[in-house]
């Protein structure tokens, strides 16, 4: 072990010092923030800053390679799939604050603040004087960073090389089955065939739905289109818009509302919604 | 200071991770720690690497973002089947095999 510590000339230098007290405590909040996060969006990027920290320590310990692929595969590939399935799955998704089990949360909070303390402290008692050797004294980085890793990879691990090549294949064809969305087992109809059972009344309506209203004051989906005598057509707002609870606006901004309203483009009656189309059931 | 600060912070990321997989109930979070755990463990490889002088830590460390990346693709692919059947993303509404 003298001699190893003799032969020691690898040290945290300043600035990587001050890249560490910097951007520990990022990595540290990102992940904080990820956790404690309400909506799932605001997580996942949380989890981004602290990727990308980790990066930095990992170019700054002369570990080039990982650092970029750190950016690239995590921050790049593996974050915006996350997003992706996020906006998929939707926003509502977000978490209930019931409990299942009593006590689950704080038995959670109180197993890892205990995992915590274990590792820091084993760890910082073990290794806190421990010297690094360093990979340019160990003679591992001798011919670059990428060099010393391709020639392990191709030579010791070889075969783990290449059971990742039908890890990734498998995984592939697995979501590929998992996430691929069965059809009902008939033939889909054409454009023409649809129409034609359109005429028939094989459809509750002639017409597709309308599309929002898009007026100069909100391209919102939440806008509702006009019928021809000024009133909302009811099919053209989604039920989702119905479902999701909202506040009034009226309580934060007041006059917002004329904004928003198709009734003041007519000049009619600012009036509830549903209220207005009821009124033109009756009279029709 | 020595690289054994790198060891404490992967930890307490990694206990960060252990913590958020134990209390949310969002499938997707649970997932995204799970996955802050998978980096603080390479964070852990790379020191070790730095500290043993030898890249066998780092080959390490790649080898786990692979299948990393493999978990996710199917893990966010049970998800979403999970969430087509039950319109749900919550861990503790699949609950059809506890009976």
């Amino acid at each position: 072990m003298t001699s190893l510590a003799q032969a020691v000339v690898d040290s945290v230098s300043l600035g990587e010092g001050i890249t560490f007290w910097v951007l520990a405590p990022v990595a540290l909040a990102g992940a904080l923030g990820m956790v404690l996060a309400r909506n799932a969006v605001h997580s996942a990027l949380m989890l981004v800053t602290t990727m990308f920290c980790l990066a930095v320590f990992y170019i700054v310990q002369q570990a080039p390679f990982l650092g970029f692929v750190q950016i690239i595969v995590y921050t790049g590939a593996i974050m915006m799939l996350f997003l992706f399935v996020l906006m998929l799955v939707g926003r509502d998704s977000s978490d209930s604050v019931v409990e299942v089990l009593r006590g689950q949360r704080l038995a959670g909070l109180a197993l890892g603040l205990g995992l915590a303390v274990l590792l820091v402290g084993a760890v910082g008692s073990a290794l806190i004087s421990v010297e690094p050797i360093g990979l340019a004294a160990g003679g591992a980085g001798a011919g670059g960073n990428v060099t010393g890793l391709g020639a392990l990879i191709f030579t010791k691990y070889l075969l783990a090389f290449e059971l990742t090549s039908a890890l990734l294949i498998t995984a592939a064809m697995g979501a590929m089955v998992l996430a691929y969305a069965q059809s009902k087992g008939y033939a889909k109809r054409g454009q023409r065939a649809t129409v034609e059972a359109r005429l028939r009344g094989e459809h509750d309506r002639i017409s597709p739905l309308p599309g929002p209203g898009v007026f100069a004051t909100g391209n919102s989906v939440a806008v509702p289109a006009i019928l021809p005598d000024g009133s909302i057509a009811p099919e053209s707002i989604s039920a989702i818009i119905d479902a999701t609870p909202v506040q009034v606006v009226d309580e934060i901004a007041p006059g917002a509302r004329a904004l928003t309203d198709a009734r003041a483009l007519t000049g009619g009656r600012a009036d509830d919604d549903r209220g207005a189309r009821h009124d033109a059931e009756e009279t029709s | 200071m020595t690289p054994t600060y790198y060891l404490l912070l992967s930890a307490l990321l990694f206990s960060i991770g252990a913590v958020g997989v134990l209390v949310r109930r969002n499938a997707i979070v649970v997932f995204m720690c799970i996955e802050l755990m998978l980096n603080s463990v390479n964070l852990t490889l790379v020191t070790f690497a730095r500290i043993n002088g030898s890249l066998d830590g780092q080959v390490i460390a790649f080898f786990v973002m692979v299948v990393a990346a493999a978990e996710v693709v199917v893990g966010l692919a049970i998800i979403m089947s999970i969430f087509r059947t039950r319109r749900t993303a919550s861990v503790d509404d699949a609950n059809l095999l506890k009976y």
